[in-house]
């Protein structure tokens, strides 16, 4: 199985205080990753740090074949437009509207017409689920999930192969957290896509995740395959899993 | 991955049929050039055999684009066929039409001029009563909080002093002692022509304790504080901070709203004081350079032409102005909307709407003084 992503002995620190101290992980092509842990372990710093928004300080970053701390512009570039970002707020820009949002991507990077353009938003509109006349609603006039189908679909303009989601199912309500699950499977079915995601979402992570990693105390507790993962002796994985729910 | 992506084609045309044959990859990076291709030779073809067999991937660009070549073909009765053996290309062939069939983006209606209007009319309309219920709100809020004097939130007042005052007061000197020492040079001149030199006096003090002074310290004060309000309030608004307020039972008018207004309307004319000051103080070192009037000579011909009259004036004006800049600067950040836009929108308009009410306010006091012989 080819690794898409690489994290080697990564080491972060934000003044005095280290996030993470001899941080390993892989992910696999075509999985879907899950990166777990107690609130402030550096989850969602390493999501940053993987696509660039965040320096480390040792250690060593490999997405898609480049090393994201030694990379020049161009490849840089090139490394974005292959994955896309969901954010835990969706981020959707609030000056546009849901289509010129999706849109963006498209117009910037290629060279499409606006026929084409307006066939495939109108594609990623419905692939995420949403209706078509929500097209010309603005970020500020729709609702929190609509928000996070809107993003995702702004995520996948570009066709990327690589997704990654900063807890994509929270905030949301259980039956359309399990809908997004249902979406985000459905996705990499179709699409072949490869997701890494950042979850605290018990059910979300028992129905859609391949692998997962355990973040504690700066460092992977554990990894690897659902099951093998749950009967590790592990503090955190024995509460968090045990939770009644 | 988007490492680079290459499509090439090898076509052959006879008797009005043209195969394509294509190899790489066909996505959002290179179907418009096949597009442009394809169409350029769309004139004199009745039949079109597109070989995907060299294809090794295909992406929703290149499908949605096959997909569409088939109905623009189909309307003008040229026929198509294709030619794909890879299960994974036909998939997303198949997944991507039964999607796209009759599923469309709703043209967006265009309105007319007099429906634009109407609406603009209408939203000024609605805005302008707002304006009213916010104002009524206000005053509102100063009679409940002077019959519950314990209410009174001295401790944000004495911040806000603090932050758009006493912090201002460089910017305001500087600014007044600079406007005072260009009025006195351009005037000099003028005077100098008819040797009235010492009228220069007069000149100054009552065009700045009257207009200028209190003008200056109202733009100053609206550039800094006014935009600042309407930020501040407008950011609460976009993090839900101001219902937050408000289910706990803190009532914005009185926490935020009341605090600002009440510190700027004390120390308006205190700002103005300082304005005139240093505004005169600005001429006089233009009067002793270039008009060769004393210090002394300066200030007996001050004591004697200007009466205090002119400073109350002007001083009077203060409270009425800070009024003015503090609720539009706050309103205009309680019509923040969700959006990151809104906050430039508003601050914009603050700005220009309160330095607007300062100048027509000030026109209004100007003809009741006048009317009132002061």
């Amino acid at each position: 199985m080819k690794k898409i992503i690489e994290v080697k002995d990564l080491y972060t620190q934000f003044g005095d205080n280290v996030v993470h101290a001899g941080l390993n992980l892989h992910v696999n092509e075509g999985d879907i990753y899950g990166i777990l842990g107690p609130s402030g372990c550096g989850k969602s710093t390493v999501l940053r740090e993987m696509v660039m928004l965040q320096e480390f300080q040792k250690g060593k970053i490999e997405v898609l074949g480049y090393d994201v701390a030694n990379i020049s512009y161009d490849d840089a570039q090139k490394l974005r437009k292959s994955w896309g970002v969901l954010f835990q707020g969706g981020a959707l820009f609030s000056s546009l509207n849901l289509y010129e949002n999706i849109a963006l991507p498209l117009q910037e990077y290629t060279d499409l017409d606006q026929k084409l353009i307006s066939e495939i938003v109108s594609y990623k509109i419905d692939v995420v689920g949403l209706k078509q006349t929500d097209a010309f609603l603005y970020p500020s006039q729709i609702s929190g999930g609509m928000r996070k189908k809107a993003s995702l679909a702004r995520a996948l303009s570009l066709d990327p192969k690589l997704l990654f989601l900063d807890e994509p199912t929270s905030g949301l309500d259980p039956i359309s957290a399990r809908d997004f699950d249902r979406l985000i499977l459905k996705l990499r079915d179709m699409l072949g896509l490869s997701i890494v995601m950042v979850s605290h979402d018990l059910k979300s992570i028992y129905d859609t995740l391949d692998r997962l990693a355990v973040i504690d105390d700066k460092v992977v507790v554990a990894e690897g395959k659902m099951n093998d993962v749950i009967s590790m002796d592990i503090p955190f994985i024995q509460t968090f899993f045990k939770a009644d729910i | 991955m988007a490492s680079e992506q290459k499509l090439s084609y090898k076509s052959s045309l006879n008797n009005a049929q043209l195969d394509v044959y294509l190899t790489g990859d066909l996505t959002l990076y290179t179907t418009s050039r096949l597009q442009k291709y394809i169409f350029s030779k769309l004139q004199n073809i009745s039949e079109l055999n597109i070989d995907l067999d060299g294809v090794t991937s295909i992406d929703t660009a290149g499908a949605i684009y096959i997909n569409c070549l088939k109905s623009t073909l189909l309307d003008k009765n040229i026929s198509i066929s294709l030619t794909c053996k890879d299960e994974k290309i036909l998939k997303t062939l198949n997944d991507i039409k039964s999607v796209v069939v009759n599923k469309k983006i709703p043209q967006q209606q265009k309105a007319s001029f007099l429906e634009n209007l109407g609406e603009d009319v209408y939203l000024r309309y609605k805005k302008f009563l707002e304006f009213l219920t916010f104002f009524g709100q206000i005053v509102y809020g100063f009679f409940y909080t002077f019959k519950h004097i314990a209410t009174l939130r001295y401790k944000e007042i004495l911040f806000e002093i603090n932050e758009n005052a006493i912090k201002a007061f460089a910017i305001v000197g500087v600014t007044s002692f600079l406007v005072g020492v260009v009025t006195a040079y351009q005037s000099a001149y003028q005077l100098k022509i008819y040797g009235a030199n010492i009228f220069i006096v007069d000149m100054l003090g009552i065009s700045m304790f009257r207009e200028l002074s209190p003008l200056l310290t109202a733009i100053v004060i609206a550039g800094r504080s006014g935009s600042a309000f309407t930020a501040q309030i407008g950011a609460m608004k976009i993090t839900e901070e101001l219902d937050a307020m408000r289910t706990m039972g803190f009532d914005p008018i009185a926490f935020l709203v009341l605090p600002r207004i009440i510190a700027l309307m004390i120390m308006m004319p205190l700002l103005i004081f300082l304005s005139d000051v240093t505004s005169i103080f600005g001429g006089m070192i233009v009067a002793k350079l270039d008009l060769g009037i004393s210090v002394s000579l300066f200030l007996d011909r001050f004591n004697e032409v200007i009466a205090a009259k002119h400073f109350f004036v002007g001083i009077s004006k203060g409270p009425f102005f800070a009024f003015l800049i503090a609720s539009i600067g706050v309103f205009r950040g309680m019509l923040v909307k969700d959006d990151t836009q809104s906050i430039g929108f508003n601050t914009t308009k603050s700005v220009v709407e309160s330095i607007f009410a300062v100048i027509v306010c000030d026109a209004v006091f100007s003809i009741i003084y006048t009317n009132l012989g002061i």
